[in-house]
């Protein structure tokens, strides 16, 4: 995982120089590799920072990536469950700022409603494009046309 | 049995595959021809800078908080840091543009103090202000997703505008013309 | 001269194909009913001649030929020969002349073996084979040529992508390719079909063991991939729903699907209509597979390589295969005759049960895959990730991992839901204990491992039923196909419940002498050295973990930093118990000459890829079985026949 992002941020910076040592040298944040204490919360902001997008990143949460920047988010993430925020206040503080794209977890709004509804209507079209292959009471299957 | 003609079966439904197939390849199609933008851009322009006080991030420079940023001129805020190759690339560029008399103000991002005075000392310190963020607190706060970025907070203290990476010879007209847009209230 | 070669082998080889798709097509007419002797020498001829090509590539790569561009960038003099071979998939053009390669050996084998299916649909499948091979061939010889020269030579070449400088991930994707090579036979079979009109169980039988083929591949696959992101990617996860990962799981779910309905169609000539569409509909999954992964119009973790260029030309082979079946199956579907029809309660109807949910998963993560790009048409960036692909697939998932325990219980055609009831007691009971269990062993689990592991216990149960009490011997080899398939999906599921609901995470600094307990381990941080590697530096640390006191056992993960492309990546370590494995990270360096760790105890973890591992030994014993079943079958025939040849020649 560590390769990509460090693929993707040096084509970012256009950096010519080796890779690694563009990268910052301070310590990360104080909660980007630490737990917190309390395992309730801990758990709750596990289950948080994985489905928060990096935005540094390709297609990976913060819980999973080495980028600083994701380090940076699940430090802010962990302290704010600690100061006894609410996950989901967490969230929308985040789409507040980055928008929609930083959530993994699609929000039921009129752009979104065809994501939940196109399951089911597969479901059901497929149904009744078999339905017809059922018979009726109990007579012995024959050929339909 | 209730056996169908075969007239009744070649009905929509066998079609229907294949206008599913179609607006697959419609949508693909577009996003072949219309890559879409890699960045992440805030959600915070328009809106007011959040609360915020940062220590100093050299000596001789002072600190940064967003009192700073509702004196009623409008200012550019730089995210930069030392370790960034392209915060130097756009060095020659925040200088013209303090030249220009564009108050620029500096976070620096995940920095040590020596590491930005030696920075300083190379690429020209155009900053009236800098402030030291160690854990991306501001960044995160105004939705930034990578250095360098610099925005523009016109004098109540609002994001007008945010330029993403660095800025380069031919980006020096936008943020001034943004600059002065920011002169007018929204 | 090798790369000429290999050159000029890949246009006669596209000269056949063009040959095979004109003399098939003539010969279902009745005026070219003359080249319907030619069909199948040609076929082979094609196979032939593309492996040449094949092999002059490998003998390439093999040498490490500098004067070849493609092996000057994708492959290095330093590289270990397993990689250098490798190398020769490891890239687009490789891997796309890998894959018209195996399509032109199918078509071969096809031609030289298959001898059930009506000659006229024999005819039109091979005709339909040479013309996906041709849209293949057009793409390597036009815009991607695997044999272009490089002037001046190069003088080391630039290296393997260093993710790929991995055995599990050397061939991961080649497996994968199989895979929808295998689909893409059965998409000609189905083209075949609709063309001449001919779809009943003896089509159904020469499909399946294309399809079954295609499914085992796609199956390690994609279990391999799993494995594979699990201990490279360094955080513990094993599948992410990434776009990569969603591409090779939707020709999963279409290929199972079909194997499904397939088996009505052999076994009881129903379900014709829809066998076809979901062969167009398999295939189709592959190509747009191909399409995400090698397009870039959607950012993944996994992507290599990408270009829009590329992806331009597979969109256009899509369109011309798909869009001109689904044209021919809206022309032809009505006139197809439907099959036989069956009763609510018999094994036809678990089935279409089972199709429909496997539908409408594979339309969860289609639409759930391409929602962004979607939603990017209208200026609005969003995520769509676990947080979607998780609950709503489970909505479909569960009940038919429910159908999955009861369906092989019940008869074909009709059955009595109570006599399969009292079948079932045994099953519904374990469901109810595991169940309890779990909750009074995770008080917290969430709601989609407590059902996960209930419903894995009772498939595990009600899987074995169908050869419980029966003799072993006597079980047709296919059955027992079914038996380990379904038992191992109930491992599978077990193992990624276990995983979700009882991993615990350990982060913690380290200096060295330090001891960091993770759930029943307590690992010690004893060394940290720098080591070298063929194309590779690296730190790695040594620990010693004691699973509650007992017996140390060694751990060394590494980070590593390649220089040929420069990139760094981390070497997780594990440690494999029976119960589950210990995963452990070396991160950065902190401050105070500690070491960031990052350590996992994940009980069960491994059935998972175990499970995925029993589905694919599932589906190569039904593989064995009806390819054994149909020989007997034809020699039998073939019996038969010379025997009523001699009785008509008695006078």
């Amino acid at each position: 995982m560590t390769r990509s992002i460090l693929a993707f941020v040096s084509l970012w910076l256009a950096a010519a120089a080796p890779v690694a040592a563009a990268q910052d040298s301070m310590p990360p944040a104080p909660y980007a590799y630490t737990q917190l204490d309390d395992p309730a919360q801990e758990a709750e902001a596990q289950a948080l920072m994985e489905t928060l997008r990096c935005v540094r990143c390709q297609s990976q949460s913060i819980a999973d990536s080495d980028a600083p920047m994701a380090g940076d988010m699940r430090s802010q993430v962990r302290m704010r469950i600690a100061a006894g925020e609410e996950p989901e206040a967490i969230r929308a503080w985040l789409v507040d700022r980055y928008g929609d794209y930083i959530s993994y977890k699609p929000e039921l709004k009129p752009l979104t409603w065809p994501l939940f509804a196109a399951p089911v209507v597969l479901a059901a079209l497929a149904a009744l494009l078999l339905r017809r292959r059922f018979r009726k009471g109990a007579r012995t299957g024959g050929d339909v046309a | 049995m209730s056996a169908p003609t075969p007239g009744r079966r070649s009905r929509w439904t066998i079609w229907l595959p294949l206008a599913l197939f179609i607006g697959f390849v419609a949508l693909v199609a577009y996003g072949l021809m219309a890559p879409g933008e890699r960045d992440v851009r805030s959600a915070m322009v328009g809106n007011p800078l959040p609360q915020f006080t940062l220590p100093a991030g050299v000596e001789g420079t002072p600190g940064l908080s967003r009192a700073d940023f509702t004196k009623g001129e409008p200012r550019l805020l730089n995210i930069f840091a030392s370790w960034c190759v392209p915060c130097a690339v756009e060095a020659p560029q925040l200088d013209t543009l303090a030249a220009q008399g564009v108050p620029i103000d500096g976070v620096a991002i995940r920095d040590r103090s020596e590491d930005i005075a030696q920075f300083l000392d190379r690429n020209g310190n155009p900053y009236r202000a800098i402030g030291k963020d160690d854990v991306s607190a501001v960044q995160l706060g105004i939705g930034s997703s990578g250095v360098p970025e610099t925005f523009v907070i016109d004098g109540e203290g609002i994001i007008r505008y945010q330029h993403m990476g660095p800025i380069m010879e031919r980006d020096i007209a936008q943020i001034m013309s943004e600059w002065r847009k920011a002169k007018e209230p929204l | 001269m090798i790369a000429e070669l290999g050159l000029a082998l890949l246009w006669f080889a596209a000269a056949f194909a063009l040959l095979q798709l004109f003399t098939g097509l003539l010969s279902l007419r009745e005026a070219g009913a003359g080249f319907a002797e030619s069909v199948r020498p040609v076929a082979v001829m094609q196979g032939v001649l593309v492996t040449l090509s094949f092999l002059a590539l490998i003998w390439l790569f093999l040498r490490t030929d500098l004067s070849v561009l493609l092996v000057a960038s994708n492959s290095h003099v330093d590289k270990p020969f397993v990689f250098k071979l490798a190398g020769t998939w490891g890239n687009h053009e490789g891997s796309m002349l890998l894959w018209v390669t195996v399509m032109a050996l199918s078509g071969a084998a096809i031609a030289l073996l298959e001898r059930r299916l009506p000659e006229r649909t024999m005819l039109a499948t091979l005709a339909a084979q040479a013309f996906v091979s041709l849209g293949f061939y057009a793409f390597l010889l036009f815009s991607s040529n695997p044999f272009t020269r490089l002037e001046p030579a190069a003088r080391v070449g630039a290296g393997l992508n260093p993710l790929l400088q991995d055995l599990g991930l050397a061939f991961h994707p080649p497996t994968l390719y199989l895979g929808y090579v295998g689909l893409s036979v059965a998409f000609s079979f189905a083209v075949g079909a609709l063309m001449t009109r001919q779809v009943g169980p003896q089509f159904a039988r020469a499909m399946r063991p294309w399809v079954l083929g295609a499914w085992i591949f796609l199956t390690i696959g994609i279990t391999a991939g799993s494995y594979w992101a699990y201990y490279e990617l360094g955080w513990g996860g094993w599948w992410f729903w990434d776009p990569v990962e969603n591409a090779s799981l939707m020709p999963w779910l279409a290929a199972t699907a079909l194997l499904h309905s397939v088996s009505v169609l052999a076994a009881r000539d129903a379900l014709r209509i829809w066998t076809i569409m979901l062969g167009v509909v398999a295939f189709s999954m592959s190509m747009v597979g191909t399409f995400l992964v090698r397009s870039g119009v959607l950012t993944s973790v996994h992507s290599f390589a990408v270009s829009p260029e590329r992806g331009s030309f597979i969109l256009a082979l899509l369109c011309l295969y798909i869009g001109g079946a689904l044209v021919l199956f809206g022309l032809r579907a009505s006139t197809v005759n439907e099959g036989k029809q069956f009763a609510w309660s018999s094994r036809e109807a678990a089935l279409v049960f089972n199709n429909v949910a496997l539908t409408a998963i594979l339309g969860i993560v289609l639409v759930g895959t391409l929602y962004p790009l979607l939603t990017e048409a209208f200026g609005v960036r969003v995520s769509v990730g676990p947080p979607y692909f998780n609950p709503v697939g489970a909505i479909f998932a569960f009940p038919m991992v429910v159908v999955m325990a009861i369906g092989p219980l019940l008869r074909w055609r009709e059955d009595r839901f109570a006599r399969v009831g009292r079948r079932m007691i045994a099953p519904v009971a374990i469901f109810a204990i595991a169940l309890v269990a779990a909750l009074v062993l995770a008080p917290g689990i969430g709601i989609l491992p407590l059902l996960g592991l209930a419903l894995a216990a009772m498939l595990a149960v009600a899987s074995v039923l169908p050869v419980l009490g029966r003799n072993p011997r006597r079980v047709k080899l296919a059955v027992w196909g079914m038996v380990v398939g379904h038992f191992g999906l109930a491992v599978a599921l077990a193992g990624m419940a276990s995983n979700a609901a009882f991993t615990t995470e350990r982060l913690a600094a380290a200096a060295i002498g330090d001891t960091v307990a993770v759930g029943p381990w307590d690992v010690t941080l004893s060394e940290i050295e720098p080591i070298a590697g063929p194309n590779w530096t690296a730190l790695e640390g040594t620990m010693t973990a004691r699973y509650r006191g007992g017996a140390p056992v060694v751990l060394r993960p590494q980070a590593r930093n390649f220089f040929s492309p420069p990139t760094a990546t981390n070497e997780s370590a594990l440690a494999t118990r029976w119960n589950g494995q210990l995963y452990a990270v070396l991160g950065q360096e902190a401050d105070g000459g500690r070491w960031q760790l990052r350590l996992w105890w994940k009980p069960f973890v491994t059935l998972i890829w175990i499970g995925g591992l029993m589905v694919a030994l599932g589906g190569l014993l039904a593989l064995i079985g009806r390819v054994i079943a149909d020989w007997k079958q034809r020699a039998i025939r073939v019996r038969l026949a010379e025997r009523r040849e001699y009785r008509e020649a008695q006078p």
